[in-house]
């Protein structure tokens, strides 16, 4: 047997190396450098690597617009527009997540478990948490999953498409279960997220086998082509290309492959979520746009009713789950839920505008997601100085897991409202805590606020034009009952999001019980805002503008994202 | 370089000043009066450059489009934001800033012992930067623009002082009927972009004139133009607020509520003149209700014991004449601006006048508790009546110059119409100067002449002659009015100078042959005299020779309709008022129990459907994965079921 080395072109490569090298060396930096070196090292790492990134697909951008792309590494690899634009993107909200997994905040305390390994509630976590020792690995966990992000969509190959999406699910595993507070729900997510993810790939490679079978190939082109040539196999193609694609869907969250998405989401450290809600949207999307494009299309037919079914299922379900959420987190999650259905219309859509569609919207999608959990990590509750069993009961796991320090149940005696040196706890997740927001913490609410208008798809933020440009596609290529469906969803999907922002401006800390009609206020933990280190700050503001800028001046985004949204055969 | 590419500074600069002094806050209070001045001033100073620019080119040159940026392209509509720098619109234009600038300068010293006088400049500059875009507009949707900026910057003037309840409630009263004007407007832009499919006044014209829209279509645009052209003019039915709108400070009378703003509705008739010209019916009904308006408004100022809505009744008469004019067609056009020009001048000054009297008076508006003020405000008195000679229509004043002419037109008979026209219009207009000259006469002397109905002693004080220290106000008032008094002096006269205000303006109105009215001009002329000194004596022998009551007496019918606006606030009450809260009210009912009522049901039964679905997420992770098996297994079924 002999094995060609395959003539690799390093430049088309060059988004995707930064990255991963740069996770390399970090690897490194963590097994040798000093310990205080690390964090700032890991930052300027990751952050020059992913910018490194985008200034690499601006390089390769006027090149691929005029030719259409590349094949790289023999063909497991295109470098064409969509890639770049995915890969752009992903580097973006890569680049805007780390630095809100970097803001440590008034608090002085990241995210992450300050030892990732110990038992929660255990006298070795508290020691670690004492000597501030911190999990600098998050950085090149956080780049290796954006490599792996960032080659999804470029896949060439059936094999390649696998391998990247272990790439980037395995940090993902673990980075979920790293939070600094709530650790046992973190974990328990973890397990979840792993145990699942593990079943959806396992369905991928059966999918994947099958399609070997079928057409001898692992070769995307390949495929396309013997799906027109082959016949009498249609089993095989059908439930292969059924299994691949519920991978996928499984990725990207769609009903009924979305029941690890709230729990995930809720327990993984926030800015991981935001990263995740964001980042592995965009890449699984992009690799269902590609498998769907330029794999499949000619099956469109056989395959058409189950995605419209998927489709239909996703907008309801999260649409309709999300109205009846009490935790902050979670109505995030059902809303990324439904945002996916939203996407598969004009996936669906099969016609040259839905490219254009789908990657608009991810960045759009992304910019609000990416923004509104870095909101979410900044809105703390803090321990009451005389917290009520009854209460601390409902902390939950926090308490359990140590977070209140040894001696804290002894600061009585100050009165409670004015006790501002009780410690900061985890995020303020229940609905109910973020009532009143908006007169304490006017800009942060307003920015927050403008977060859900995006969600909710209100004119002159990215959403409306992202929503608009899906439906439109979908309209296009034909489906219009989709495009339907999607508009009464967002119509329906419109209160919980302007819920959250009447509770934040129009209610009183106070003001009615929301959500839990048992909890007390009064001895409900209280609301604080930590002020941020600048990073997660400057990450939010360009969130905010990218958001503003995108639904008032789409055309400029728009038509270069149209210029090159061709995917290679 | 040219000198038109400085036109948008004219916007621009008055515009960036309203911007600093309203962001900068407190921190501007004690220079911010000036830089509201000195950018009123700069304004000034464009529109002069801009002015010997135009004056240098050829009259075929004079009209001159300034591109600004593409504003709205969507789909085949494309429209430009851009200036049109013409005679009417130049002439706006130097009217605004230049009278805009002397009363910043006497607001500085009328407004100095106001805590808000920043914001009040603030507003000024803005209303200057609105009217100003309104005027230079080169089309319909950017002149609408101006259009609401002026009618905002009116709304936060007349309601300055909003602290006073009424107050605020007259700027609301303002906006809403402003806003009736406005729907007008809103659809005669509508029909205009349907026929025509754009709203630029070069398009408009071509397509217009190219017969490309029924005479039918061009009556109802006219008449949605007239309805815009009443609510902002105070015309016949919608001219109810403008007397309320005396409630702001009065160089904004002066300014927005005499000079400019209201005479927005004049501009708006002469700019869309071939509209009218096609629509003959429109045009008479723009006659009918400048003519109703000059009556209504003349007769209302005679009963009025209010100086500033005295001058409010007249100014509404005057802009009659004006909207009279510009009904009558391109004979018309050029004297309706010619009177909009002088009337600007003569009647800011008598505001003015009217403000410093105010503020020698302790701010008491009654001139039944004036009199004999000639003496202790001689500069005042010397102003106000050379204004008061100007809107008489005495030669050589200003007015006479403009009035005689729009007389003399309205009785012309127009080409294609039936004699009465010119002799209703032409009676109606010469009647009106009488009346005019009548309660103007009465405003002066009542005011200035006669018995001092106020005393300085302490002790002779009482209710029926308060008491009062009259004085002369600042030089900083003083000198805006010797120079809008120096305007109605001689303004009319320099302007009429061998045609030259009519010739300026052809490029725009179009050139007119002389049509020989139905009477000889110089019966006209002493007719017009006549009226006036008849209305002048019988106002002299009332209120200037014979003790003036210091309660009003209960007078005729006439009168005591007069005084309540002959009942238009009591008619809008009735006829759209109680009709429209009525209405409100069953449609919140309606809206409450069946549009709301399904959607709440709706919304319950989706968060039922909420409920049952989220027990399906029990946190399980063994029953997430057979969730997706059991996915996998209805999809696979679906995939596969029609190949089976």
């Amino acid at each position: 047997m002999i094995f060609n080395a395959p003539d690799i072109a390093w430049a088309q490569l060059t988004p995707v190396l930064f990255p991963l090298g740069a996770a390399v060396i970090g690897v490194l930096v963590e097994a040798f450098a000093p310990r205080a070196a690390r964090r700032p090292t890991q930052l300027a790492l990751s952050l020059l690597a992913l910018l490194g990134s985008i200034v690499s697909v601006g390089l390769l951008w006027p090149d691929v617009r005029d030719t259409g792309g590349t094949e790289v590494l023999g063909g497991s690899m295109l470098v064409d527009g969509p890639t770049l634009v995915l890969q752009a993107v992903i580097a973006l909200l890569a680049l805007l997540a780390v630095l809100i997994a970097a803001d440590r905040t008034s608090t002085g305390e990241d995210a992450f478990a300050p030892q990732a390994a110990s038992v929660p509630g255990s006298g070795y976590e508290e020691s670690a948490r004492r000597a501030g020792l911190q999990q600098t690995e998050v950085f090149p966990l956080m780049l290796f999953a954006t490599g792996g992000m960032m080659i999804f969509p470029a896949t060439g190959d059936l094999l390649t498409l696998f391998v990247a999406l272990e790439v980037l699910s395995l940090p993902l595993y673990l980075l979920t279960g790293m939070a600094r507070r709530r650790r046992l729900l973190s974990q328990e997510a973890s397990m979840k997220y792993f145990l699942l993810g593990a079943f959806a790939s396992a369905l991928l490679l059966f999918g994947i086998v099958l399609l070997y079978g079928y057409s001898g190939s692992l070769r995307y082109s390949d495929i396309a082509a013997a799906v027109t040539t082959t016949t009498g196999m249609d089993g095989l193609l059908l439930v292969g290309a059924l299994l691949v694609l519920i991978g996928l869907l499984f990725k990207v969250g769609a009903v009924p492959f979305h029941s690890w998405t709230p729990d995930v989401y809720q327990g993984a450290p926030t800015p991981i979520t935001g990263f995740m809600a964001a980042c592995t949207k965009v890449a699984a999307f992009g690799a269902l746009l590609r498998v769907f494009y330029t794999v499949l299309p000619g099956m469109r037919w056989d395959l058409e009713p189950m995605m419209w079914t998927v489709a239909i299922a996703t907008m309801v379900v999260g649409t309709v789950i999300a109205l009846v959420q009490t935790d902050v987190k979670r109505v995030l999650a059902y809303s990324s839920i439904a945002h996916a259905g939203f996407v598969l219309t004009g996936v669906i859509a099969l016609a040259q505008s839905g490219i254009t569609a789908v990657l608009f919207y991810l960045l759009a999608y992304g910019a609000a997601t990416v923004g509104a959990f870095g909101i979410v990590s900044l809105v703390r509750e803090r321990a009451t100085a005389e917290v009520p069993e009854a209460a601390r009961a409902s902390l939950g796991v926090a308490v359990a897991a140590g977070v209140l320090p040894a001696g804290s149940d002894t600061t009585t005696g100050a009165d409670p409202v004015d006790d501002a040196d009780a410690p900061v706890l985890g995020e303020a997740t229940d609905l109910s805590q973020w009532a009143g927001l908006g007169r304490t913490h006017p800009v942060l609410a307003t920015t927050f606020a403008l977060f859900l208008l995006s969600f909710a798809g209100i004119p002159l933020t990215a959403g409306f034009t992202g929503k608009f440009a899906v439906f439109s596609a979908a309209v296009d290529g034909g489906a219009w009952p989709l495009a339907l469906i999607g508009v009464l969803a967002s119509a329906a999907a419109a209160f919980f999001y302007v819920r959250l922002i009447v509770l934040m401006f129009f209610t009183s800390p106070q003001g009615g019980p929301l959500s839990d009609a048992d909890a007390d206020a009064t001895t409900r933990p209280r609301t604080v805002v930590v002020v941020s280190q600048g990073y997660a700050v400057a990450a939010i503001a360009v969130c905010a503008v990218l958001t503003v800028l995108l639904g008032v001046l789409p055309g400029p985004v728009l038509d270069a994202i149209a210029e090159v949204a061709v995917f290679l055969p | 370089m040219t000198v038109t590419s400085l036109a948008p500074l004219l916007v621009a600069v008055p515009l960036a000043s309203a911007a600093i002094l309203l962001l900068l806050g407190r921190a501007a209070d004690r220079w911010g009066h000036w830089l509201g001045v000195l950018a009123s001033a700069a304004a000034f100073v464009v529109g002069a450059l801009l002015l010997t620019d135009l004056l240098g080119r050829d009259a075929a040159d004079r009209v001159v489009d300034v591109h600004l940026f593409d504003w709205i392209t969507v789909g085949r509509f494309d429209l430009a934001a851009g200036l049109r720098i013409d005679p009417l619109s130049l002439t706006f234009v130097l009217l605004v800033t230049f009278v805009g600038t002397l009363i910043h300068l006497y607001s500085v010293a009328y407004m100095a012992h106001d805590a808000a006088r920043r914001r009040f400049f603030a507003y000024l500059n803005l209303f200057i930067a609105a009217m100003l875009i309104l005027v230079l507009a080169d089309s319909y949707l950017l002149l609408f623009v101006g259009w609401e900026g002026v009618g905002l910057a009116s709304y936060l003037l007349i309601g300055f002082w909003n602290h006073r309840t009424e107050y605020a409630v007259a700027a609301k009263k303002a906006f809403v009927a402003n806003r009736v004007g406005d729907i007008g407007l809103l659809v005669a832009m509508g029909l205009l972009f349907s026929q025509l499919g754009s709203l630029d006044f070069e398009s408009v014209t071509a397509g217009v004139e190219s017969g490309a829209v029924s005479t039918g279509m061009l009556t109802a645009i006219g008449l949605m133009l007239l309805l815009a052209a009443c609510g902002k003019s105070a015309q016949f039915p919608l001219q109810s607020w403008l007397g309320d709108a005396m409630a702001g400070p009065t160089p904004v009378s002066a300014l927005i509520h005499a000079a400019t703003m209201v005479t927005a509705g004049v501009y708006l008739i002469v700019r869309s003149a071939p509209v009218f010209e096609g629509a003959p019916t429109a045009q008479l009904i723009v006659t009918i209700v400048g003519a109703i308006t000059l009556v209504l408004g003349a007769i209302i100022g005679c009963a009025k014991d209010d100086i500033k809505k005295g001058l409010a009744a007249s100014t509404m008469s005057q802009i009659g004449y004006m909207v009279l004019a510009a009904g009558l067609g391109p004979i018309g056009y050029a004297f309706a601006i010619f009177h909009l020009v002088t009337h600007g001048f003569f009647k800011a000054g008598m505001f003015l006048g009217a403000g410093s009297v105010m503020h020698g008076m302790d701010d008491t508006t009654d001139m039944r508790h004036f009199g004999a003020l000639r003496t202790s405000m001689t500069v005042t008195w010397a102003t106000f009546g050379l204004g008061w000679l100007a809107i008489l229509g005495v030669p050589p004043f200003s007015g006479f110059w403009s009035k005689d002419k729009i007389i003399e037109a309205a009785f012309v008979v127009p080409e294609g119409a039936a004699e009465w026209r010119a002799w209703v219009f032409g009676i109606v207009a010469l009647v009106g100067a009488g009346i005019t000259a009548f309660y103007m006469s009465r405003m002066f002397f009542m005011t200035f002449h006669g018995k001092a109905r106020w005393t300085d002693s302490r002790a002779q004080a009482s209710d029926e002659r308060p008491l009062r220290h009259p004085h002369e106000s600042p030089w900083l008032m003083t000198i805006p009015m010797i120079v809008l008094a120096v305007g109605s002096l001689g303004l009319g006269f320099v302007l009429q100078l061998g045609g030259g205000f009519t010739t300026w303006l052809e490029p725009v109105t179009g050139h007119v042959e002389h049509h020989e009215p139905v009477l000889s001009v110089p019966v006209i002329q002493i007719a017009t005299l006549l009226a006036v000194a008849i209305g002048l004596v019988l106002a002299w022998r009332q209120y200037g020779a014979l003790p003036v009551p210091t309660t009003a007496p209960q007078g005729s019918v006439l009168t005591r309709a007069a005084r309540v606006d002959m009942y238009q606030d009591t008619v809008n009450d009735a006829v759209l008022v109680q009709p429209g809260q009525y209405l409100t009210r069953s449609l919140v009912y309606g809206d409450r129990s069946v549009v709301d009522g399904a959607f709440t049901g709706l919304g319950k039964l989706t968060v039922g459907i909420g409920q049952v679905l989220r027990r399906l997420q029990s946190g399980y992770a063994r029953q997430y994965a057979a969730t997706m098996l059991f996915g996998l297994v209805v999809l696979a079924i679906v995939v596969l079921a029609p190949r089976i």
